[in-house]
């Protein structure tokens, strides 16, 4: 297939992609609503400011490289950054399973067989729809195309992206990652990522984010979909290094059922502006979710993210934990929202929100939002803000550490309850990161 | 020959003239003592001599190895082998000690398989193996604070140690200990000065020289009968 991209998001557009798919008719309608509830819904009225993004400047479709079986079959520059990123020695050492999406094509995935064995089904997202019917009771179910103007353009636009699901009582032991990288100028990226676990299960995905810098801005809005059934548990972990181009906009959320555990763990360190706020709807008694999320701000970045726990069952349980750091004229935002309905007594929830400023002119808010509709509920919120002490710098520099060395260690700590759940190869990379923004910003 | 030689030194605090001409050289292998009443200076000296920000520096110097350490960033005077006991160590949450010490010891040239020597080693010597393990200061008492600070040294290996009162808030067993370290440190040919109001830990180490500073300046110089004179009879022996 020849390499192509895409501009006018047109009805036309949207029927040829879903025709070239070889979708399903249902897919093909489902995108054609999309497309109608984005044209007549607005920009979200809050957060920063997205009028920059033009739509017009897009492209909604790329594929600049064609799918292969081996990672020697790449093209040269792709194979040099997915080695650079470490992905074919992550596959062997520490992965079930690993997919690589480029634009708005997944161009590589493998499986382990034993892992194949267990029943587990790990694809692409677009050979899902074609294969397994029954996936339309879960398209777009937990967040349907009318929850905001992005959610739209994504059911309209999307392309890529991974299905997983876990039979019942099936573990997979290790973690299933994928990769998703930009590699268009002006191109949005749009992969749809659908899990669902079966009673009893459970499986961590991870997936990584980069972009190269270009002069246009790019977009990514993609979606994940998290069905977690009776006592089933997810672990979703993000890390995304997007370039200084990019608005990433996405949504994410999950149905927690009885017993069940969905975490959400996050570390973003790029993107031009990110809004994201993964949500876990807690609708079995007793279902639990965590969300810890990492964000690092430098200058020009806007990073609005936050977490949401609904609360629609006895006995559930949330604990939304953030570490922001910002730096230079970066701006952070932290919006925690914990809902209890008035049936779900004996719920608790905890937010737990902390910034550090690394200069004077760093911006930082936290918007806590707390509601029960019953009295028998704990709920915990703490918020600080605090800035590095000269004492501390001193301190560790009277020691032989440089300056950057000393902030990075002390910003490294101070976002430790993060990062120890980052896996050991990301944890490894964001430590990587942080130290380079240091030693870049204090020359 | 000092290897460390202040001289002339004057720094203020906040615009404020806090030492004004102090002169004091340490020699290798030996223990000296810094006394002198609250607010002479004692700390200014020390924090000033490491770098600390907020000392401002007006004239003076402080050589060693034949270079003044003071236009250098507080870093490169640790890597040139200074080495300051902070009275009171700031707590780094998230970090833990022995990444911290890791770290630290690399930039005094110290290898990974060193490191992965000298250290259970010194937490065994100085008996903290409930240290392994804790954040860098967090939530340690002020004895605990002290005997990390010990530590650090222990690994560290510099050619002067400032001890900005090591022995406050510790029991004596601690006492004893952090002694005994730093007998092995002047041993090993660093010098060593300890700024302590009280005599008592100076009875448990090898005490060659004593000075007084007073109103930011060393009034008195003597052998270690003048820490005693001053156990007995406090500053008013050495004031006019």
């Amino acid at each position: 297939m020849t390499q192509e991209t895409r501009r006018n998001l047109t009805r036309q557009f949207v029927e040829g992609l879903s025709v070239e798919k070889g979708e399903p008719a249902w897919m093909r309608l489902h995108r054609e609503h999309c497309l109608s509830v984005f044209e007549q819904s607005r920009l979200p009225r809050f957060g920063p400011d997205l009028s920059q993004l033009d739509f017009t400047d897009l492209s909604f479709y790329a594929r600049p490289v064609d799918p292969v079986q081996r990672w020697e079959d790449l093209p040269d520059e792709i194979r040099r950054t997915f080695n650079a990123l470490r992905l074919p020695e992550a596959e062997q050492k520490a992965l079930a399973g690993l997919g690589a999406q480029v634009d708005s094509e997944v161009v590589y995935r493998s499986l382990l067989a034993e892992v194949r064995a267990q029943g587990v089904i790990f694809a692409s997202m677009d050979t899902a729809v074609r294969e397994y019917p029954w996936i339309r009771d879960y398209f777009m179910k937990a967040i349907p195309p009318e929850d905001n103007k992005f959610a739209a353009l994504h059911g309209a636009v999307w392309s890529g992206g991974t299905f997983i699901w876990v039979p019942p009582g099936v573990e997979v032991a290790v973690p299933l990652q994928a990769y998703y990288r930009m590699q268009t100028e002006a191109v949005g990226q749009f992969e749809h990522t659908l899990i669902v676990a079966e009673p009893g299960s459970s499986v961590h995905y991870i997936e990584g984010c980069s972009a190269p810098r270009f002069a246009r801005s790019s977009l990514h809005s993609g979606m994940v979909e998290i069905f977690a059934k009776e006592g089933a548990k997810v672990r979703f972990t993000t890390v995304q290094n997007w370039s200084k181009n990019v608005y990433n906009l996405n949504n994410k959320r999950a149905l927690a059922h009885a017993g069940a555990t969905v975490d959400w763990v996050s570390g973003s360190l790029g993107s031009k502006v990110t809004m994201l706020y993964p949500t876990t709807v807690l609708l079995g008694p007793s279902a639990r979710t965590e969300n810890l999320s990492f964000t690092f701000s430098q200058d020009g970045m806007w990073l609005d993210s936050g977490a949401r726990a609904l609360h629609r069952a006895p006995d559930t349980t949330s604990r939304l934990i953030s570490r922001s750091v910002v730096q230079g004229s970066g701006r952070s935002v932290f919006r925690g929202t914990v809902h209890v309905y008035p049936q779900a007594k004996g719920a608790k929830a905890h937010v737990e929100c902390s910034t550090l400023l690394l200069t004077p002119d760093a911006k930082t808010e936290t918007i806590p939002i707390l509601n029960a509709e019953t009295d028998d509920v704990e709920l915990g919120h703490e918020a600080t803000v605090g800035r590095v002490s000269q004492d501390q710098l001193f301190y560790l520099m009277s020691r032989g550490l440089s300056q950057a060395q000393a902030m990075s260690l002390i910003v490294n700590g101070f976002v430790s309850p993060i990062l120890k759940e980052i896996p050991l190869e990301y944890s490894i990379e964001l430590k990587g990161l942080l130290e380079m923004s240091f030693e870049k910003a204090i020359g | 020959m000092p290897v460390l030689s202040v001289e002339d030194l004057h720094v203020s605090v906040g615009g404020k003239p806090v030492l004004r001409g102090v002169d004091l050289a340490l020699e290798p292998g030996r223990v000296h003592a810094l006394m002198g009443p609250n607010g002479s200076g004692k700390s200014t000296l020390a924090l000033s001599l490491a770098g600390s920000p907020g000392y401002a520096v007006t004239r003076g110097r402080a050589i060693l190895d034949g270079q003044d350490l003071l236009p250098l960033p507080p870093n490169e005077r640790a890597r040139k082998g200074l080495f300051l006991g902070f009275q009171y160590p700031p707590e780094i949450e998230g970090v833990s000690l022995r990444e911290f010490l890791r770290l630290a010891c690399a930039e005094r040239g110290q290898g990974f398989c060193e490191f992965h020597k000298s250290y259970p080693q010194a937490i065994g010597q100085l008996r903290m193996e409930a240290f392994d393990g804790r954040e860098l200061n967090v939530g340690f008492s002020g004895g605990e604070k002290k005997r990390a600070e010990l530590l650090q040294l222990y690994l560290l290996r510099p050619k002067v140690a400032l001890l900005d009162e090591p022995d406050s808030g510790v029991d004596v067993d601690a006492l004893k200990l952090i002694a005994g370290a730093i007998r092995d440190l002047a041993e090993g040919g660093a010098g060593v000065l300890i700024i302590t109001h009280y005599p008592r830990i100076l009875d448990h180490v090898p005490l060659s020289d004593v000075f007084v500073l007073d109103g930011g300046r060393i009034v008195e110089h003597g052998g270690p009968e003048l820490a005693n004179r001053i156990g007995e009879q406090g500053f008013e022996v050495v004031r006019g």
